[in-house]
């Protein structure tokens, strides 16, 4: 069985790229995280530009490979993927779906306007809503997390610890 | 890595580009590689934690440089292209750029802060020169990696003053690992001839320019952690820039390369 060969769209691309998951956040997907910066096709040859969250982000080269089999699973082979350093990721790229699932898998996301990001020393810190029962009553455990995107956090009013998207 | 290939280091030493942009990757490298020796070892999970995180972000920000450094080389010599892997593999001590401070070893936990605190400083206010270079790659590099260093930065600042304002005993070994490692911050703001031409063509950041800011931040957070800032003294140590290493550099470099020089072009 062959299916007639149809046109390849920068739109077909994106859709595709919607269902490449982060390996270490799998409830986000790279268009989500913000990472896609461009994406074009030339007749087949599809170029897509992406950008690392953090220099040494390792899920960068997993997101890579990801990419590369899910257009291969459509039936696209000439496939160049491009990185981009500048400008450079900022959590701020987060999309608002992307916050939401965050949100509901039990990472507080980023906060709208992230005011700890100096180097100056035992700053006041952000009161960082907890992702279960919303309480601003929470502190941070510690300043780096599971990944290089994260830092921990508790909650004293339900007193679960969470992960929070780390200023950047 | 495809097959076992030697850079030409006589392409590398006549080159001021890539040796300033080997010079800034291996710094970022052997600190990372310091750092990461804590994994698995260090006193809470946390902290344990949060050094292997800053060794992460050193060695992405050291293979941004090397693959830039690779691209740089290949373009002069395109018939034997070298990859990041080659050139953080396969060269030898003597070619290695490093800052000495950077490879000093981690000794106590207040001593591998404080040699963090020291080398975080310089690359906070070095990235945010270099942020300003007319090398476009250099400059997307410093951005992204300023970021990362400020948060180092403010990590390490912190465990100094939790230390040297702790006890009697921390207080004590803070200003014992600060007269250690002094010595070796200085070579840091000491020009070597390619970062001389590297200022000149527009690129680079007078490495003398940001010793103020930076003294002025040592100062700053010594005394909020109690602690002296040591007294420059003459025979402070260099030599880093141009390949004249400590003893320790050539026990990195033999854990790290080993297996590249044992099984040439190994992967993953």
């Amino acid at each position: 069985m062959t299916t007639s060969p149809q046109p390849l769209t920068t739109a077909n691309i994106w859709q595709v790229l919607e269902t490449v998951h982060d390996p270490e956040i799998p409830v986000l997907s790279v268009i989500d995280l913000g990472i896609v910066r461009e994406v074009t096709v030339q007749q087949n040859e599809v170029h897509i530009t992406i950008t690392p969250t953090y220099s040494g982000c390792p899920a960068v080269d997993a997101i890579r490979m990801h990419i590369r089999l899910a257009l291969l699973q459509q039936g696209i082979h000439d496939i160049h993927i491009h990185t981009s350093l500048s400008p450079a990721w900022t959590t701020e790229w987060l999309t608002e779906a992307g916050k939401n699932k965050l949100k509901s898998y039990g990472i507080a996301p980023p906060l709208h306007l992230q005011q700890v990001c100096s180097p100056d020393a035992f700053q006041r810190e952000e009161a960082v809503p907890c992702p279960r029962c919303n309480s601003h009553n929470t502190h941070m455990i510690s300043r780096f997390g599971a990944t290089a995107c994260k830092a921990l956090y508790q909650c004293n009013d339900c007193h679960e610890p969470f992960d929070y998207f780390k200023c950047h | 890595m495809p097959a076992s290939l030697l850079p030409d280091t006589t392409i590398i030493n006549t080159n001021a580009r890539i040796s300033y942009v080997l010079y800034l990757a291996d710094n970022a490298l052997i600190l990372g590689h310091r750092n990461s020796e804590w994994c698995g070892h260090g006193p809470a999970l946390e902290q344990d934690i949060a050094l292997s995180n800053i060794a992460l972000d050193l060695l992405g920000q050291a293979r941004h440089l090397y693959q830039y450094a690779a691209e740089l080389y290949n373009q002069l010599n395109p018939s034997a292209p070298v990859t990041e892997d080659h050139l953080a593999y396969l060269r030898d001590v003597r070619d290695f750029r490093n800052c000495l401070l950077a490879e000093q070893p981690n000794g106590h936990w207040g001593q591998t802060v404080l040699r963090q605190f020291f080398f975080s400083c310089w690359q906070y206010y070095f990235y945010q020169q270099l942020q300003h270079s007319n090398d476009t790659q250099l400059q997307a590099i410093a951005i992204k990696s300023l970021k990362e260093v400020t948060y180092h930065l403010r990590w390490s600042s912190e465990w100094v003053i939790r230390l040297g304002d702790g006890t009697a005993e921390s207080k004590t070994r803070m200003q014992q690992a600060a007269a250690d490692l002094w010595p070796y911050t200085h070579e840091l703001f000491q020009p070597a001839a390619f970062e001389q031409e590297a200022v000149s063509a527009g690129y680079g950041v007078t490495p003398g320019s940001i010793e103020k800011d930076c003294l002025g931040r040592i100062q700053h957070i010594f005394s909020e952690a109690t602690l002296s800032v040591p007294v420059t003294q003459p025979g402070l140590h260099s030599g880093g820039k141009t390949g004249v290493h400590t003893e320790h550099l050539g026990f990195i470099l033999a854990e790290m390369q080993f297996l590249q020089r044992a099984y040439p072009g190994s992967e993953w």
